[in-house]
């Protein structure tokens, strides 16, 4: 076998007259994390769904760990964890005694499903809550375990749908750290809207718009498309005799244009140097503040920015791909 | 198979976390207890007939409420989809679900032994005909439930799973009650449709393959039509 997990062949899904899904064709390979990003609406739950068989595509197929989703669905679930959107879990039942239910129907038993359980449990942090009912759990309690049932069997692929949604970024960081972990050895396709997010845990995006894929890179080519970066400095005199700013950026040797504006507050200049090529020029606008004795009250890094390709991607094209 | 008894045990622990058992199983208990009591020493006789009529009747209106959720609920909030995307297959599931519910029916059943228990004491029981009586309930029961579970599949609103499930259920128990007003051809046929027809011959004491093949055929023919309503979501 290849170590392509999942090969979505020409998926096309319509619900009565509304074409949920186009000609979806992608490959996903062993170890990859791969982000499924696009606005609401825009066919990544019809995706996940056919994925995991639970709806099929009315044209095209697809194979998940080798598996074809109509010739052996079993098959194709049993290689899969899935997390479904807004997590629906029995919220009457204790947390310990819901995934010893999932791993039941996953076919462990005895000694190994204990060793798997406290594997998991581990693994989400779930321990303090182990004896609670689900539906006293916070939100992001019920995400991990969520997460819980979808990796207690240990499977090859894992698709979660927007596994980050409603938790705080504390929560978001933990449940990110631990999808990079798991991903370093199986298959992942998460769907998101947070675009941050994708570049952190993602090598690589899917980005989907009216029921067509319009995007399969990485995040760094990605936003490379979207254009050069550029520096944003906020500065302030330090005394009157400080040397006029405009010049001392110009002498940054990378820098292509520099522009200068009054910042927000009183005494305060905004300035933005745009580099002539790709590099990172943050180090050498410090040392020019220093030099010309300014403070340097903030830099940031803008345009190199998956936000503006993802709007340009799922708005712009509209019309071309019709 | 061991899937369809992880469901149904599931299912059947899931019914003591919530309210609703434990309300049926009051509620049938009392109404049984005031129906059976009220008459039973006016007849002076030590016999089990009258639960087995009140009950029959009690259970057509209660055991609906017991199958209202099995997958209504689970459409609801989408536990379904985790449900079936779990290496199962939609046959499994119903028949989990069936049996899951069995099993709280099982226990209703058996609570309800107290009374021919305490009829016993009073005078000299026949327990033939109890016994026969429990077979035609479990045989009825499991074609009322079967219907429930049923209508559960259409829909994902619980009080119209249980709408639909009463208005058949009790239709089928009606249907013998008004034979008199209908030309005998047609009383016939709808007498052997009905619920309590075969039902009270079994709670006489009388077992007929025909009267179980009956029931045992509208159990089969409900849950296979569950099973396509809840796999054609698939192809929606």
């Amino acid at each position: 076998m290849s170590d392509v997990m999942i090969d979505a062949r020409d998926l096309t899904k319509h619900y009565g007259q509304v074409t949920a899904l186009r000609n979806a064709t992608f490959q996903v390979r062993q170890g990859e994390v791969v982000g499924f990003l696009g606005p609401n609406g825009a066919g990544k739950t019809t995706t996940m769904k056919i994925l995991t068989c639970f709806i099929a595509p009315s044209g095209g197929t697809a194979l998940v760990g080798g598996a074809d989703i109509f010739e052996d669905p079993i098959a194709v679930r049993e290689a899969i964890g899935y997390l479904p959107e807004s997590t629906p879990l029995y919220h009457e039942m204790l947390v310990l005694e819901y995934l010893e239910f999932v791993g039941k129907m996953r076919e462990l038993r005895g000694s190994e499903l204990q060793t798997r359980l406290r594997k998991v449990v581990e693994e989400t942090s779930l321990g303090e809550v182990i004896g609670k009912s689900i539906g006293e759990l916070s939100k992001g309690f019920r995400q991990r375990v969520g997460l819980a049932q979808a990796l207690i069997h240990e499977p090859p692929v894992l698709i979660l749908d927007e596994p980050m949604s409603g938790l705080d970024p504390n929560q978001a960081a933990e449940i990110r750290e631990l999808i990079r972990e798991i991903g370093r050895e199986r298959t992942i396709i998460l769907s998101t809207h947070n675009l941050a997010e994708v570049r952190v845990t993602c090598g690589r995006v899917l980005i989907i718009s009216h029921g067509q894929l319009v995007a399969d890179d990485t995040p760094e080519e990605l936003a490379a498309r979207a254009g050069k970066p550029r520096f944003v400095a906020i500065l302030r005199k330090k005394d009157q005799g400080a040397s006029r700013i405009r010049e001392a950026f110009s002498v940054i040797g990378g820098a292509q244009t520099v522009n200068e504006r009054p910042g927000a507050v009183e005494g305060e200049t905004v300035v933005e140097v745009i580099p002539k090529g790709n590099q990172d020029l943050r180090a050498d606008i410090f040392q020019a503040a220093v030099s010309a004795n300014l403070v340097l009250l903030g830099l940031e890094q803008h345009g190199e920015n998956l936000e503006d390709i993802f709007r340009e991607l799922t708005t712009g094209n509209r019309g071309a791909s019709s | 198979m061991s899937h369809i008894l992880t469901i149904a045990g599931r299912q059947f622990r899931s019914y003591f976390n919530g309210p609703v058992a434990y309300i049926v199983i009051c509620i049938v208990m009392l109404a049984l207890g005031f129906f059976f009591w009220k008459t039973f020493f006016l007849f002076g006789r030590a016999s089990a007939r009258e639960m087995f009529r009140w009950l029959g009747l009690i259970l057509v209106f209660a055991l609906p409420a017991l199958t209202m959720g099995l997958l209504a609920e689970e459409k609801r909030t989408g536990t379904i989809e985790l449900l079936i995307t779990m290496p199962v297959t939609e046959a499994q599931v119903v028949l989990g679900k069936f049996l899951g519910v069995l099993g709280l029916y099982a226990v209703l059943l058996v609570l309800t032994v107290s009374y021919p228990i305490s009829v016993s004491t009073l005078g000299d029981l026949d327990w033939g005909p109890v016994w026969s009586g429990y077979l035609g309930l479990v045989l009825q029961g499991s074609a009322v439930l079967a219907i429930g579970l049923m209508a559960s599949s259409w829909t994902n609103n619980q009080l119209i799973a249980l709408f639909v499930a009463m208005t058949l259920s009790v239709f089928f128990w009606v249907l013998d009650k008004f034979l008199a007003l209908l030309p005998t051809g047609a009383a016939s046929a709808l007498q052997w449709l009905s619920f309590d027809y075969h039902f009270q011959s079994m709670a006489r004491g009388v077992i007929d393959l025909r009267d179980v093949l009956f029931f045992f055929s509208v159990t089969v023919f409900a849950l296979a039509v569950a099973f396509r309503a809840l796999e054609a979501r698939r192809w929606s």
